[in-house]
């Protein structure tokens, strides 16, 4: 069920400022794509077009085309709801509901989808924070706030909650950089079994994290402050790290720059 | 279609063109006005109350029709704030523009420089010549006594507060705002009554004094605590005694803010009607001095012109012309103090 | 460190102070000056307790000198007669009456308000919300006589529409019976009120839901919530209180308020089922309008009413304190 996204010619704006310029790439299915870059090259606010939560921000806007499998993001008459109930996203700080418990922080997605009996929900609940690694570190205070869980357990947390709905594509924007390196390990290791059913996006700012996580790469930067992002070059994650065939891509990795 | 609303392999549900609403809003005030006429319902309010209620449950049904129940209420949701703002916004309106229509009839030089004398309430002529000098008097008063002591009183609870004592204070500033006016005159009602005093400017005054010392305080304190700790270290560590520090830089620093949350005091005790009711009691001549008899007040003028004029359209207008200078006054005051608050914020900020 | 503080001290340079001295210094409370500045704040803060002890003590002691002469019960008694030799009053009216209106505006008041906060924040072009923010915020400062004035003259007249169509259509009810006198009835009242408090608690509200964490939000859009249901999960619970609190805010006015009643309403010694005829009073009213031909000693008994005003207002804003308390250490165990 985890879908393709096929991108063409895609430039984001804030405002009359352009944040990113024509960016073509695929992301394969059931696989890890990892976007590497210097900071304000607009890896995080190209994530943030493929489930049209860039449009969110105010003044922001898109040009271009993402299909996901054979469906245009931006079509005519795409509602951008439907869009992020197929494109889950965590976000860089754990961003648990604070008013609501773990339970009901998994289910949140859920009830807004219609009616499930219970046992159902339950079910569901328990599935989802299985599949974030959280289960049993959770399932004697699923009616505790999820606000009083540690921070990495808050991240697994909002993991859960985002793929409790089944979502095709999972965004993940910088997940780990507000965690401790014990959490950043697990948050790893979940990452690895996620992908066996979904489409993954990671945004990262370690590399090697790209290197330990991914199976594609891409490498974004921009020319100048104040000059819209660009994307360098997309590859194998083994290719990009050992043998790029951009020189930027292999001074940014070496740690020449940025 | 209870468990999934859109179709889980398309993003395209379907959708209502944009100007939608708009269709709807002007169906719903045709149909409102078609419905009253044909059975004969004059007032607007009720075409008004039909035409939302269309409009409302119009869109519900016609966005769950074709857009789903959970678009139909995000689409209600949306009218219903927009129905209340408007709503709201009808009364808010109207108080505006009938007190500048109405007001402006009187309002002229001569209604500024006399007082009412001896013109009697239901005749035309007079003026609030009196009624200005009393509020001048009483809110100038008022001030002077409101300021130091809130001003103090923010310094203590910022630079030296600790321990019970600042926490009572703390709280009963609390208590303190939310006294009704009313019994903020009463008290000092109670006070003339116990020593056998009788009306005056300067009891109107204190009564508003107690009113305005809360709000003096929070603000101060909030401004206080803007400013940034390294400003008191940097002088202290110069060897500067606290006193001097605090007013030599930290309350010069602070002062836009100050100035702004005493500017907007004045205004709320300005327009205060009940404790100069019951303190000042109003006087249709000049009293210049407001230690002695009774004063006249700006805001008590126009409840007197009101009550006690029998429905007399000359007492109405000049009711009107004293609401629209009184508006006018606490206007002024307050966006001068918005003002100040802009012009400094950059420097005080951060 | 040692130039500038020669540019203090000189001249005539002073003895160079002990350790001792100036530790005394740092600590900042023995000089003289230091002295008399902090007794002048702290003897400012003192003050202020001194001035609440003595509302709560004067008001106390003219109450009971009038409720000790009371001939009726001053919980109970429907009337409020202070000139004679045997003054008969109570206060059941007026607690009826303050009540009644207070509830009318915050029911009108309340979700309005919350609806137009919402607007301003989420709904509103931005360009829009600025202004009338502005605008709002300036409307809180009207003075309350104004309302007054505006109520008596432009509202009242207006409310005859309104009342005849409750009369038609819900008269059955019994509290929206109407007998056809001037519109000047609790219903009036309660809606001027709420016209009045309605900037006031719209100002709080906004507030607060302008502080809620962009990431909260975004986390409910991400599960593909529509724009209402981003406001149930993230915006409301997290405003939840401080609109409570807000209310309260507006409640304390509408309690006290005095001039908008005494304008709006004719009043009576009665409580009256409709909320369509005019009759009752409020606290704050009745020592309005009973003030200007009271004796001494009624002005005694006016005193006893509005020292139960005082107390339901401080109940109130207390209970509002305490809300706003909670929040505080709820909103510190998130960050």
């Amino acid at each position: 069920m985890a879908k393709r996204i096929d991108v063409s010619g895609l430039s984001a704006y804030y405002g009359s400022f352009r944040a990113i310029e024509d960016i073509s790439m695929t992301v394969e299915p059931r696989s890890v794509t990892a976007f590497i870059g210097p900071s304000g090259c607009g890896k995080s606010t190209f994530l943030r077009t493929l489930n049209r939560m860039h449009e969110v921000t105010p003044g922001g806007r898109v040009e271009g085309k993402v299909m996901l499998d054979d469906e245009n993001l931006y079509g005519a008459g795409v509602d951008p709801v439907s869009v992020r109930r197929e494109v889950g996203m965590v976000f860089q700080r754990p961003n648990p509901f604070p008013t609501m418990s773990v339970y009901d922080n998994v289910a949140a997605g859920l009830k807004l989808n219609g009616s499930y009996k219970k046992s159902q929900l339950d079910d569901i609940v328990e599935k989802s924070l299985k599949g974030a690694n959280l289960w049993n570190e959770v399932k004697d205070r699923l009616n505790k706030p999820g606000s009083g869980l540690s921070g990495g357990q808050q991240q697994r947390l909002c993991i859960a909650r985002a793929i409790a709905v089944e979502p095709k594509v999972l965004l993940m924007d910088e997940p780990c950089s507000a965690l401790d390196p014990i959490s950043t390990l697990a948050i790893e290791d979940l990452i690895g079994e996620l992908k066996e059913r979904f489409t993954i996006v990671i945004v990262t700012h370690n590399m090697q994290q790209a290197a330990r996580v991914s199976d594609r790469t891409a490498f974004f930067n921009l020319a100048a402050v104040g000059q819209p992002g660009k994307l360098i070059e997309i590859d194998d994650t083994e290719r990009i790290f050992s043998n790029p065939s951009v020189q930027a891509t292999e001074d940014y990795i070496s740690g020449r720059f940025g | 279609m209870s468990t999934l609303v859109q179709h889980p392999s398309s993003l395209q549900g379907a959708r209502l063109p944009k100007w939608s609403p708009w269709a709807i809003a002007v169906g719903s005030v045709a149909v409102s006005i078609g419905l009253c006429v044909a059975t004969g319902i004059e007032s607007k309010i009720q075409w008004g109350l039909i035409a939302a209620l269309l409009f409302v449950f119009g869109t519900y049904f016609i966005a769950a029709g074709v857009e789903g129940k959970r678009q139909a209420k995000d689409r209600i949701a949306t009218s219903m704030v927009w129905v209340a703002f408007i709503i709201a916004v009808v009364p808010l309106a109207s108080l505006v523009w009938e007190t500048v229509k109405r007001g402006s009839k009187v309002l002229d030089g001569y209604f500024l420089s006399h007082s009412m004398g001896v013109v009697s309430d239901t005749e035309p002529g007079g003026g609030i010549y009196a009624a200005i000098i009393g509020t001048l008097e009483q809110v100038g008063i008022a001030t002077l006594i409101a300021v130091p002591i809130g001003v103090l009183t923010a310094i203590y609870l910022v630079e030296y507060g600790r321990g019970h004592l600042a926490r009572a204070v703390t709280f009963f500033v609390d208590v303190m705002t939310g006294i009704p006016s009313i019994v903020a005159g009463l008290f000092i009602l109670s006070l003339l009554l116990i020593f056998d005093m009788s009306f005056s400017g300067f009891a109107g005054a204190l009564a508003l004094a107690i009113l305005m010392m809360p709000v003096v305080v929070r603000s101060t304190e909030e401004m206080l605590k803007l400013v940034p700790n390294e400003l008191r270290e940097a002088s202290l560590a110069l060897g500067v005694p606290k006193w001097r520090t605090i007013l030599k830089v930290v309350l010069p620093t602070a002062l836009g803010g100050i100035t702004t949350g005493v500017m907007l005091a004045v205004a709320r005790i300005a327009g205060e009607t009940a404790p100069v009711l019951l303190l000042v009691f109003g006087n249709p001549f000049i009293n210049n001095n407001p230690f002695e008899g009774a004063q006249a007040s700006l805001p008590l003028y126009i409840y007197q012109q009101y009550a006690n004029s029998a429905g007399s359209e000359a007492a109405y207008d000049r009711a009107w012309a004293a609401a629209l200078t009184l508006i006018a006054f606490v206007m002024i005051l307050n966006l001068a103090a918005r003002g100040i608050a802009r012009w400094k914020s950059p420097k005080t900020g951060r | 460190m040692d130039i500038t503080t020669k540019n203090i001290q000189t001249p005539p340079p002073p003895p160079q102070p002990t350790v001792a001295e100036r530790k005394r210094n740092a600590r900042g409370a023995t000089r003289p000056g230091d002295r008399v500045f902090l007794g002048l704040a702290r003897g400012s803060g003192i003050f202020l307790l001194v001035i609440m002890a003595a509302i709560a003590v004067f008001l106390t002691w003219r109450a009971a000198v009038a409720i000790s002469k009371d001939e009726g019960n001053f919980l109970t008694t429907f009337e409020w007669n202070t000139a004679g030799t045997e003054p008969v009053f109570g206060i059941a009216v007026l607690a009826y009456g303050t009540i009644i209106s207070s509830i009318i505006a915050m029911v009108i008041a309340v979700p309005v308000a919350v609806a137009i906060a919402l607007f301003l924040t989420h709904y509103a072009p931005r360009k829009l919300s600025g202004p009338i923010a502005y605008v709002i915020d300036l409307l809180a400062a009207v003075p309350s006589i104004v309302y007054g004035l505006w109520g008596a003259l432009i509202l009242v007249p207006h409310m005859d529409g309104l009342f005849g169509w409750l009369n038609d259509y819900f008269s059955w009810t019994g509290i929206f019976d109407w007998e056809g006198g001037a519109p000047r009835s609790m219903l009036t009242v309660g809606i001027l009120l709420a016209i009045m408090i309605l900037p006031i608690i719209t100002n709080v509200s906004r507030e607060v839901f302008k502080q809620v964490p962009q990431m909260h939000e975004e986390a409910a859009l991400a599960l593909g919530a529509t724009r209402w249901e981003v406001i149930r999960m993230a915006v409301l619970p997290f405003g939840r209180s401080g609109v409570i609190s807000a209310s309260m805010l507006g409640l304390g006015r509408a309690l006290g308020e005095t001039m908008a009643v005494a304008t709006v309403l004719s009043p009576d010694f009665l409580i009256h089922g409709s909320l369509l005829n005019p009759g009752g009073g409020t606290f704050a009213q009745n020592i309005a309008s009973k003030f200007g031909e009271a004796d001494e000693f009624g002005r005694d008994a006016l005193i006893a009413s509005g020292l139960v005003l005082f107390v339901i207002t401080l109940l109130v804003n207390g209970a509002a304190r305490a809300i706003i308390a909670r929040r505080k250490e709820y909103s510190g165990a998130n960050a």
